[in-house]
């Protein structure tokens, strides 16, 4: 019965080998397959990415990332920061923004606003990707397209300045109504309702992009779904568009400045909000720049990476109910709030990102005034951190209240993972300071946007993004009219003032108002503030002329270049 | 076999029905507002908008739409991207996820049958331990520490040689999938490997294995065609649920590797509440399963006569 | 047989082929016997892997009920002072006064000759403060903190602050100060803003510093104890580290096993049972009913699982306050019943058909005593080790909700949830990732080893040979 060993020995040797041809096997199938699919799926059009590394000198271009795929690149509906950022690239319109982020000549070389009429005179050469001329057409089109009720554009109210614009948004009257002229083929006229100040920068925004009328109705109802159902104007041209995956811009050569463009070709290779894989394809060198969260610092020092940091322009604060019966109408409460937190802290301790500021105000620190910015001319009023000063206040809505306990408290907010960490920070703080019991509830952004609207809430996380660079872009936040005043502040005063800093043309006039808003936000503790958002990143030592900022593309490679190694210091 | 064939399709078409009503009536009881934005719209505005989704109608009427427009294969608009189709979205990302499901299937079969023989062949002894070893951290740790963990070490292995070797992220050539692949499937690797390890043993110890090596049959031909083509039989029946498990469960991998699978496109359409992409992509995931369980029923059937008497 | 065919003049009537009356004396065996479950005890007991994972979840299970009795610490409890603090990190902390805002003026015993970058007052946790001269030639100026004394390759580290003036001046650094030594670096601009090569390098230590009302507050030392300015107390103990807001992970890992826990465990269970009774009912009652109930079933099966778990946390949603176990127990519930009650069914029909129930029919039992004696002893055991691989199934379901950001609401912690926010700081402090991931493992493996263990000792034509 006993089996001599060596025959086992040799029959366990004998199936290793077998095993053995097997996984040779497994892997050539393993392979073929993956070839297979691979060619199967090019066959269905997704170009192949390229592999190339974050700066190829020899192709003069560079690989960058994007937190999400473009979601709507049709410049008449378009509302978010990415797509933003891509409109950016290859799309301009009358005016722009320049290095230092002053307002310069776009499409039109020329321009003028006076009192309600603005007049753009476009430039000879300015031409879409096509080779075709731009043409004011173009803009009358865009810009009622825009304005069709049946188009539904979230922000058509941008064009509300306009001479019959809201009218014609609302349907009451034909969009041919519109104040926007075409004079001849290079002349634009626009008639205002009323003289406004801020005109020409409303003009950079990229709702006031031209579209050529020809190639839209070409696209069946597709403008901006593909890299080839859209006509650029800027300086570079989307040449392919794999969603979810890559974009790659070439260089436009029809741009009219296009000599002023450095790079031949911006290569989006990774699109991903993960941002652990960004920094893991950073260190990998696939792409130019990385955005960094706070427990990347220490291993971004130790890799040596040259950092800098920007702020990306939007605030954010805590925002109340004033809707009748609720709690946070009460004034001595919203202060109790306001004291017994240390807005530092959250910025210091808890976030502990360079660049990100305590928001003192809800005009953020890099808006312009009449000479210097706008916070060294008038500067925030300082709220202190105390509690036992927010402890009186407290008993004070009690009294005031008539109750003797507060029941829980309402905070809203949504699920991105600062808002988390800042909903759990403050939970906890009012508890420890003030003894309150703060229920949080988390929703997505769409949910918490419905909430607040809804008026279902006490306290809200909230935060607001600019759109221009003037300070009424934060001001009107809060004004009785304002359908983004979800918590329905109403104050008299405070309407006033916007109103004065939305018809005076003098700087001076329009800062004052600006000024009195302030001091009405914070005695009224319309909201507490958090913080005004910053990004740290690293960027590859070979790339330069990056541009970072708040208003129009986030993040502006378009006059970036390279500087080979040699000479990089 | 025609009439059996008819049967399962017609109960195939049932069930794909039975999912698009259970996700037309999820859908819409989902509390919150597909149409609210960053910047608050006008009533005019979000009439227009309600009108262009069909939102103003009766739930009766939406429903009677919904489901003719269902039976012309055709999903509507996205809601964040309002100039594509929901069928161009998963014509384009599903092929994704599919490649990266069939990849990580096939790691996991033929690897669990591999390991799963060797453990069986060396069993107790040292190389047994090492792999079950690793079974068992290819069970009980979570997919997207795997993932984590397998994107870093990809980093290190980078930086270490100074070059790439297999890309971080992204996808679009071979050497991309590699590695998602292979993550995704090492939990079904692991579970297939103990299937295969016990059913090995058991045919290891069977009588006609004896029988074979009594009458003096080749080593080979025993191994081969005795012991590894019948332990393969009991992985087999477990493919299927696999592959459906894989094919939804490649979230995580699309999540981390960015890979513009559909998995990850339906993830974002959730947190963004785009109402026609998640009913679109439900209904479409669910009907694929249902045709591929059908298909896999049907294969048996073709190849055990017994299964189409049942 | 050769006796029945010798006496074949016996003679059988009807009666003689009907049942028997009932006797319970006949069911009665005379023999000493181990029951079922007897028997299966013991081939687990003689399963090591199988007793160990038992153990271990008996051990989870009072890590989860009576660990919070033992470490007495609140999990929601911010130690600002201590984030993201690795196990074992220094907690000693000297005392000074309450921090007041600076004016920009030299702290007395600071005054010193030197020239260029210098710091203005005691440098602690609290906060640095530095002060520098004119710097001639400059456009302006920026101030860069690093944790390496900077050098060759001119990396200054992090961007703190940027002064447009180029005069005298003076800044306060606040910005999670932690007890190391910063490398504090003040470059000048040119005129394109661009970083030149000229700047002035400070090395800092910080002491880490507590005020005495913190002190107090956080009852870090007994309230008899008199406590001056300078001296040294001890922060608050954290065995296993603190998160990304201070909290003890040891506290949370424990409340989160509760979560998890629950999760893992009453799901399954409440599932197997609804699928108990809907497949026992479909098998028992069988024909028209059975057929509509499990085409029902089928149609529940054919629904994509995860898909339709997140669909449902969307359609339940979150309320305020609320942690968010609730629908996701519902969810678990609605989607998995089904395989239960098919397996169930099939196991009751297959028993209906069996010859010793047949016999018991015939013997006089009644259905009561059928499904009590036969159907559902001989079921348990494969409903008990389908329990016992729902386990962890269930809990990858929660761990994997929380990854995509679906699963409990914050501040409520589950390992998932835990293992989810680690992943972000994973490169920093592995150890806010490694404890809940190793949790996870643990109860996966350890339910899993049970199964195997289980499925060994109660059925031995399912015994794996291992």
């Amino acid at each position: 019965m006993q089996e001599p060993i060596s025959t086992e020995e040799g029959f366990t040797r004998s199936a290793v080998k077998q095993l053995a041809v097997f996984s040779v096997l497994a892997v050539l199938v393993i392979v073929a397959v993956m070839y297979a699919l691979n060619f199967i799926a090019g066959l269905t059009g997704s170009d192949s990415q390229s592999a190339a590394g974050a700066v190829d000198i020899e192709n003069n271009e560079i690989s960058v990332f994007l937190r999400q795929d473009p979601p709507q690149l049709d410049s008449t509906r378009s509302t978010d920061v990415v797509s933003g950022t891509v409109l950016g690239h290859v799309m301009e319109g009358l005016l722009r923004y320049d290095e230092n982020f002053e307002i310069t000549a776009g499409l039109a070389e020329r321009w003028e606003i006076e009192g309600t009429k603005a007049t753009f005179w476009l430039r000879e050469d300015a031409r879409w990707s096509n080779g075709e001329a731009i043409t004011a057409h173009d803009f009358v089109f865009a810009w009622r397209t825009t304005l069709d009720p049946a188009v539904g554009s979230q922000y058509a109210f941008i064009f509300y300045p306009i001479k019959n614009a809201e009218a014609a948004n609302t349907g009451d009257m034909p969009l041919e109504s519109v104040g926007v002229r075409a004079l001849d083929d290079r002349t634009l006229e626009v008639e205002l309702e009323q003289p406004i100040a801020y005109f020409d920068k409303l003009v950079a925004f990229s709702t006031y992009f031209p579209i050529s009328e020809e190639f839209y109705e070409s696209t069946n109802g597709r403008y901006g779904a593909e890299a080839e159902s859209l006509l650029y104007s800027g300086p570079f041209r989307m040449t392919s568009w794999v969603h979810g995956a890559s974009i790659r811009f070439e260089k436009n050569p029809y741009y009219w400045d296009a000599d002023n463009i450095h790079l031949d070709a911006i290569n989006i290779a990774y699109i991903t909000e993960d941002t652990n894989t960004l920094l893991n394809l950073y260190k990998d060198s696939r792409i130019a720049l990385v955005d960094l969260t706070a427990e990347m610092l220490e291993g971004a020092m130790q890799q040596r990476w040259h950092l800098d940091r920007f702020m990306d322009g939007s605030v954010f604060y805590i925002e109340f109910n004033h809707r009748p019966g609720r709690l946070s109408t009460n004034l001595n409460l919203r202060k109790a709030l306001r004291y017994a937190q240390d807005d530092g802290e959250l910025v210091d301790r808890v976030i502990k990102l360079p660049g990100y500021l305590p928001a003192k105000s809800v005009f953020p620190v890099w808006l312009r005034g009449v000479e210097d910015t706008f916070r060294e001319e008038y500067p925030a009023p300082e709220s202190e951190y105390n509690v036992a000063l927010a402890r009186e206040y407290l008993e004070k809505a009690k009294q005031e209240l008539g109750i003797t306990e507060f029941p829980p408290i309402v905070l809203l907010a949504d699920t991105s993972p600062v808002a988390t960490i800042s909903s759990q920070y403050y939970q906890e703080v009012y508890k420890k300071n003030l003894g309150l019991d703060i229920v949080i509830d988390p929703q997505i952004f769409r949910q918490r946007l419905a909430k607040m609207s809804s008026g279902d809430f006490d306290l809200v996380l909230s935060g607001w993004g600019p759109d221009y660079n003037d300070p009424l872009t934060f001001a009107d936040l809060f004004a009785s009219w304002n359908l983004n005043n979800r918590g329905h502040f109403d104050n008299a005063e405070l309407d006033a003032q916007v109103r004065i800093a939305q018809n005076s043309m003098d700087q001076r006039v329009r800062m004052d108002a600006f000024g009195k808003i302030q001091d009405i936000l914070f005695d009224e503790v319309v909201f507490i503030g958090n913080y005004e958002r910053g990004r740290v990143y690293a960027t590859n030592p070979q790339v330069k002329g990056i541009l970072r900022r708040a208003i129009g593309a986030e993040t502006d490679f378009t006059r970036a270049y390279i500087v080979p190694e040699s000479t990089a210091p | 076999m025609w009439q059996y064939t008819l049967k399962r399709l017609l109960q195939g078409v049932i069930t794909v029905w039975f999912i698009a009503t259970a996700t037309f009536l999820a859908m819409h009881s989902v509390p919150g507002d597909p149409i609210s934005g960053e910047r608050a719209a006008t009533e005019a505005i979000r009439a227009n908008l309600a009108a262009r989704y069909g939102l103003d109608k009766p739930l009766g009427e939406q429903y009677v739409i919904y489901i003719g427009n269902f039976l012309k294969g055709d999903f509507g608009i996205s809601f964040t991207q309002q100039n594509r189709q929901v069928n161009d979205i998963i014509r384009e990302h599903f092929p994704v996820s599919a490649t990266l499901g069939i990849l990580a299937v096939l790691f996991a079969a033929l690897g669990g049958v591999l390991w799963g023989a060797l453990t069986a062949i060396y069993r107790n002894r040292l190389p047994d331990t090492i792999i079950m070893f690793l079974v068992i951290l290819g069970i009980s740790v979570p997919s997207f520490v795997f993932a984590a963990l397998g994107q870093l070490a990809l980093v290190n292995i980078n930086n270490f040689f100074g070059v790439s070797i297999l890309p971080v992220a992204g996808w679009g050539t071979v050497s991309h999938m590699i590695v998602p692949a292979l993550v995704l499937g090492m939990g079904t690797m692991a579970y297939l490997t103990r299937l295969m390890r016990s059913s090995m043993l058991e045919i290891i110890h069977s009588d006609y294995v004896r029988t074979a090596k009594a009458k003096g049959l080749p080593a080979e031909r025993i191994f081969l065609k005795h012991q590894l083509r019948n332990a393969i039989l009991p992985v087999v029946t477990v493919l299927g649920p696999a592959i459906a498990a894989i094919t939804t469960g490649g979230f995580v991998v699309e999540l981390v590797f960015a890979i513009p699978g559909l998995g990850r496109y339906f993830v974002q359409a959730v947190q963004q509440l785009d109402y026609t992409v998640i009913m679109g992509t439900t209904v479409f995931y669910g009907s694929f399963l249902v045709f591929m369980v059908i298909l896999v029923d049907l294969l048996y059937g073709w190849i055990d006569p017994r299964v189409r008497v049942q | 047989m050769s006796d029945l065919s010798s006496s074949s003049s016996v003679t059988l009537s009807a009666d003689d082929f009907a049942p028997l009356p009932h006797r319970d004396d006949i069911h009665g065996i005379n023999r000493p016997s181990r029951s079922y479950w007897q028997d299966a005890w013991r081939r687990l007991k003689s399963n090591r892997r199988a007793l160990f994972s038992l153990w271990l979840i008996i051990g989870l299970l009072a890590f989860a009920l009576i660990g919070p009795f033992l470490w007495q610490v609140d999990p929601s409890r911010q130690d600002i002072d201590q984030i993201s603090q690795a196990p074992g990190a220094d907690r000693s902390a000297e005392i000074v006064p309450e921090y007041t805002a600076w004016d920009g003026s030299v702290q007395p015993g600071f005054e010193s000759d030197a020239t260029g970058l210098r710091i203005g007052a005691d440098a602690n946790s609290q906060s640095v403060r530095l002060i520098w001269d004119a710097v001639p030639g400059a456009n302006a100026l920026r101030l860069y903190r690093n944790i390496f004394p900077i050098d060759g390759e001119l990396a200054f580290g992090l961007p703190i602050a940027e002064f447009t003036s180029v005069e005298a001046g003076f800044y306060e650094d606040r910005l999670d100060l932690r007890p190391d030594t910063y490398y504090y670096t003040l470059v000048s601009l040119d005129q394109d803003m661009n970083l030149s090569a000229q700047y002035q390098e400070l090395a800092v230590d910080v002491r880490r510093v507590i005020t005495l009302d913190e002190v107090r507050e956080r009852e870090l030392v007994a309230p008899d104890v008199e406590l001056a300015l300078g001296d040294e107390v001890k922060l608050s103990f954290h065995p296993f580290g603190t998160d990304y807001l201070g909290r003890d992970i040891l506290a949370r890992l424990m409340s989160g096993a509760r979560v998890s826990l629950f999760i893992g465990i009453v799901a399954p269970f409440l599932f197997v049972l609804l699928g108990v009774a809907y497949g026992s009912t479909a098998g028992f009652i069988g024909g028209k009913v059975d057929q509509v109930m499990m085409r029902i079933a089928d149609f529940v099966v054919a629904l994509p699982f995860l898909l339709f778990m997140i669909l449902f946390q969307v359609v339940f949603g979150i309320g305020p306050g609320e942690s968010g176990i609730l629908p996701m127990l519902v969810a678990l519930i609605l989607l998995s019943w089904p395989a239960t009650a098919r397996l169930v069914r099939g196991q009751i029909l297959q028993i209906r058909q069996e010859a010793y129930v047949s016999a018991s029919r015939l013997l006089g039992a009644k259905n009561y005593y059928l499904v009590l004696r036969h159907m559902i002893p001989n079921t348990l055991g494969v409903i008990l080790v389908t329990l016992t691989f729902a386990v962890p199934s269930a809990i990858f379901t929660e761990a994997f909700l929380s990854f995509i950001g679906m699963g409990v609401a914050p501040p409520t912690a589950s390992w998932g949830s835990m293992s989810n926010e680690g992943l972000a700081t994973m490169l920093t402090h592995p150890h806010e990732l490694i404890f809940p991931a190793i949790f996870i493992s643990l109860t996966v493996l350890a339910f899993n080893l049970l199964g195997d263990g289980l499925r060994d000792a109660l059925d031995s034509r399912m015994r794996s040979l291992e």
